[in-house]
């Protein structure tokens, strides 16, 4: 805080700044917001972020590509597999790999069942910001069955680091078929206790509609994709737009409402899980036969050029830009992350709103701190 | 518009521009002077529509400093890859493309941070990661001897 608004603190007609963060419980991480004030309402919100910049693009550039998807779990780390999948993609797709369906598929299952967890943590998280703590055990306790099924077949349970150039690091558990399904099951029965929890309280609505509006022209002007951009109306679910790996060959839904407020942007993600759960049903009982990777050469040397590749993370669309020039380590890579973008936004869709929708606001947006400080 | 067609429609809008096909999307190549009216136009004109700036990274090239964008049309769901570049590796100064696009605020501010390329008529153009003892990290020349270690 600077000396002249201390000064000022008591006079509530002056703008006061405060400091949300880097600690605060709401923020998930280190952000640290400083907030202009007039009484109550916010009237500007400036990011300070880089509490944890570790330098992951300039570390890529002396490492090989199946050493950056061990780096890329650590940016968002809530849906890690799809940040490796993408890496691998954009390897597979410069060296004109094809993938077997199998990989394809077990792929697929890995990242909805990634993109449920996600979304079941925010879940509970966003309950527990605005008050409700019960949502913190009931999402946390269905989370915890799906970090069990990544456990047993990854060896790890949130940074899994499943994926390799080529494929997978190893088959997939004899349970795991059996252990999916059993969730599905079970996952479909719970869901709906989330909606009488949440979803229809009436606390919760008073808290949530209308506020931090974002209008369809302001998402795509900011870059803001994933729920969050679709709950304004923004279309922009890279799986249906440019299918990778499996998604070409399901049925599902790309959810989208024009409202733009938080509860939208809260219903967004309770539909979003159910067509997850869609497309693992789909796939979990047709996971073809075959190898689980491809021989790759010890040595991956991308050919000279620049290669694209973007996914569909929990949090909206992970570009990764590779500039190769042929030799083992890139020249240059860029990850376009969705929560950067995401983040960009706050100051313009919390603007006149109090403090305390400040919180809800923040905590729609989904944000996980790594992957905007990268 | 598929890659043929935007390629005679940017010729009927830009000159002096070189136009490459990459292995994925069309790859336009714009003098640093010219590039924010093409950036404006490629936004504005009904044909292209290109409202969605997903991706601006700055890179060293060693002898010179460039900024790539990488534009979408939600429209049409085409894109294109403009570049520029600036040998003035001193006082590298480009135009910033804030006012066409909200999310360049904070893309702009992180190459300026990383690489040191400046933008001109950027609103709040400060440093985002790093304070300001720090270099510019993704400069090839970034020397660090503690944390950066050379075999």
């Amino acid at each position: 805080m600077e000396e002249k608004e201390i000064t000022n603190l008591t006079d509530e007609h002056q703008e006061y700044v405060i400091n949300m963060g880097p600690q605060h419980p709401s923020t998930h991480g280190v952000l640290r917001l400083k907030v202009s004030l007039k009484g109550e309402i916010v009237k500007s919100i400036e990011p300070h972020i880089g509490y944890i910049h570790s330098g992951i693009e300039k570390m890529c550039e002396s490492i090989t590509y199946p050493q950056i998807i061990h780096l890329t779990d650590r940016m968002d780390y809530i849906s890690a597999h799809i940040n490796n999948e993408a890496v691998c993609l954009n390897v597979e797709k410069a060296l004109e790999i094809d993938i077997p369906d199998r990989i394809k598929v077990i792929r697929t299952i890995m990242s909805e069942l990634t993109r449920i967890q996600s979304h079941q943590l925010w879940w509970a998280c966003f309950g527990m910001d605005l008050g409700g703590l019960t949502c913190f055990f009931y999402g946390l306790r269905d989370r915890e069955k799906i970090l069990d099924i990544f456990e047993e077949t990854c060896g790890g349970r949130m940074i899994v680091s499943y994926n390799c150039p080529g494929g997978l690091m190893y088959d997939i558990h004899p349970n795991f078929q059996k252990r999916v399904k059993d969730f599905i099951k079970y996952f479909r029965k719970i869901l709906p206790e989330y909606d009488q929890l949440l979803t229809g309280n009436v606390i919760f609505h008073e808290r949530s509609k209308g506020i931090g509006t974002l209008t369809k022209e302001d998402a795509i002007s900011f870059g803001v994709t994933g729920p969050t951009g679709r709950a304004s109306g923004f279309s922009c679910d890279v799986r249906k737009h440019e299918p990778y790996s499996a998604y070409d060959r399901v049925q599902f839904k790309e959810i989208l409402f024009d409202e733009g407020d938080t509860f939208h942007r809260y219903l967004a993600r309770i539909d979003e899980m159910w067509e997850s759960m869609k497309i693992i049903e789909q796939l979990i009982d047709n996971i073809p036969e075959g190898p689980f990777a491809v021989k790759m050469k010890p040595i991956i040397k991308l050919p000279e050029g620049e290669y694209y590749q973007r996914v569909e993370t929990a949090r909206g669309e992970l570009g990764v830009f590779v500039i190769s020039d042929g030799n083992k380590n890139p020249y240059r890579v860029k990850f376009r992350s969705p929560n950067f973008s995401n983040l960009s936004v706050l100051n313009h869709i919390a603007k006149g709103f109090k403090i305390a929708d400040l919180v809800a606001i923040g905590g729609s947006l989904d944000l996980i701190i790594p992957d905007i400080d990268r | 518009m598929d890659k043929i067609q935007l390629e005679s429609f940017l010729k009927t809008i830009a000159s002096g521009v070189e136009i490459k096909e990459g292995k994925q999307y069309l790859e336009v190549t714009v003098p640093s002077s010219s590039l924010h009216q093409l950036a404006k136009s490629l936004k504005e004109k009904e044909e292209s529509k290109f409202d969605f700036l997903f991706c601006l990274t700055g890179v060293d090239y060693g002898t010179e400093l460039g900024v790539i964008y990488h534009l979408r049309s939600t429209s049409y769901d085409h894109t294109v890859v403009l570049k520029t570049r600036t040998a003035d590796r001193e006082n590298p100064i480009l135009d910033s493309v804030c006012d066409i696009w909200e999310t360049a605020e904070f893309h702009e501010r992180e190459v300026f941070d990383l690489l040191g390329i400046k933008f001109k008529n950027h609103p709040d153009l400060r440093r985002l990661f790093l304070d300001n003892s720090w270099g510019f990290p993704l400069r090839k020349d970034y020397v660090d001897d503690i944390n950066i270690v050379t075999k």
